[in-house]
């Protein structure tokens, strides 16, 4: 026995040792993992936060038509009504943030209409398409159709 | 050097104080800012996607609505359509995907067959491949059912990309994270659709809420065929395609 204690001096050495390891870890720890890390599963909550803090571009059609009632009514009547109105003027939640000073811009009908309606074997065959072209020779959609109303006051 | 005890008593207790401080600052910093929508309850939700092929027109509406709306890089794509030309041979179909079908798809298959769009973005699945590989927590399923990337603990080790049995996941090559479609997560926690369902024309996407009870999706599930991709891979995807074709991989 007094030969174990007198090299106890190594032994009280290396405990002091790991006793500091140990205690540097969770006090680093303690720095470094977040204080709810782990409170809905292996993941840092806060992240939910920062993602749902990513600014809106489209304001949501209900927004749109609470002021432009009148293009929502008309609307509402043709083959339009599924079409939500960014579907076509794009993303105006800046115009709905302040409508005065961001005016959007009215888009090219001969581009815009073309995207859904130009012909395509690989279209549903029930969806209306046409051959720009042959249909029209060229002029504007909305000579004859109104967008808002397409079949209504051709 | 001479100091007095009064300065050193002074100067102390000042380290003291500043650390203190500073300690209860890193705390707030970790922690995050209060809740964006506080009205929200997580554990109320459960999302999903209910997508009809026969109503996809490839017109690339949802491409370019989901890179305006959470920037996307040119090239890369949180959803994208493919397109399907199938004979008789189902395990060899042709796809392609010109831009993502960011602008449209030119006319090729003129002589007919059956060729159909495929709108595609994340599956949002339940028990996620990508969720298991993640060395360091930053990517997880969220409680209301959303797979999401926490940019700030992404190392960027690419595991979770080559992991996704979908191909949904690209390295963003601004903030070199791994990056994906988060079913617009800052929208629908404020009660709107996604910006793919927002820009649908034909309404070939719809958002589906699996916890609400007042949500068409259940009448629909019920009553429809519906699939998922893959099945085999048993990710628990809740993206659901209405009569899928056999060649859609």
């Amino acid at each position: 026995m007094k030969e174990l204690l007198r090299n106890s001096e190594h032994l009280i050495r290396v405990v002091v040792l790991l006793a500091i390891g140990v205690g540097a870890f969770l006090v680093l720890r303690q720095v470094v993992v977040p204080p709810n890390f782990g409170q809905y599963g292996h993941f840092r909550p806060a992240a939910l936060i920062d993602i749902r803090a990513h600014s809106v571009k489209f304001a949501g059609h209900a927004v749109c038509e609470a002021c432009h009632s009148d293009e929502a009514a008309t609307k509402s009547k043709g083959k339009h009504a599924g079409v939500a109105c960014e579907a076509c003027h794009g993303p105006l939640a800046a115009h709905t943030e302040d409508p005065a000073s961001v005016i959007p811009k009215l888009p090219d009908t001969a581009v815009l209409c073309a995207r859904c309606h130009e012909a395509n074997a690989s279209k549903p065959k029930s969806f209306p398409q046409v051959v720009p072209a042959d249909h029209s020779g060229g002029l504007p959609c909305n000579t004859c159709h109104k967008p808002h109303d397409p079949l209504g006051g051709a | 050097m001479d100091i007095t005890r009064r300065e050193l008593l002074t100067k102390s207790s000042y380290f003291i104080l500043l650390t203190s401080a500073a300690t209860t600052a890193w705390k707030h910093v970790l922690a995050g800012t209060p809740e964006a929508s506080p009205n929200y309850d997580m554990t109320k939700h459960w999302w999903g996607m209910l997508i009809d092929p026969a109503k996809c027109i490839g017109c690339g509406n949802c491409v370019r609505a989901c890179e305006l709306e959470n920037d996307v890089p040119p090239g890369f794509f949180r959803t994208w359509i493919e397109r399907y030309h199938v004979g008789e041979d189902l395990e060899h179909p042709q796809v392609d995907s010109p831009n993502g079908g960011h602008d449209g798809f030119p006319d090729i298959y003129k002589d007919g067959g059956k060729t159909f769009f495929i709108p595609k973005l994340c599956n949002h699945c339940s028990d996620s491949p990508c969720v298991q590989v993640c060395p360091v927590g930053a990517t997880f399923v969220s409680p209301d059912g959303v797979v999401l990337v926490d940019e700030k603990y992404c190392l960027g080790c690419r595991y979770c990309i080559q992991a996704c049995p979908y191909g949904c996941r690209f390295l963003n090559p601004k903030k070199n994270t791994a990056d994906k479609c988060t079913l617009c997560y800052h929208r629908i926690t404020q009660g709107l659709t996604t910006a793919c369902c927002e820009a649908c024309p034909t309404q070939a996407r719809v958002l589906a809420d699996l916890k609400n009870p007042k949500d068409p999706i259940h009448e629909f599930l019920r009553t429809h065929s519906v699939q998922v991709l893959k099945p085999h891979m048993a990710t628990g995807a809740k993206a659901f395609y209405k009569d899928l074709d056999g060649s859609v991989r």
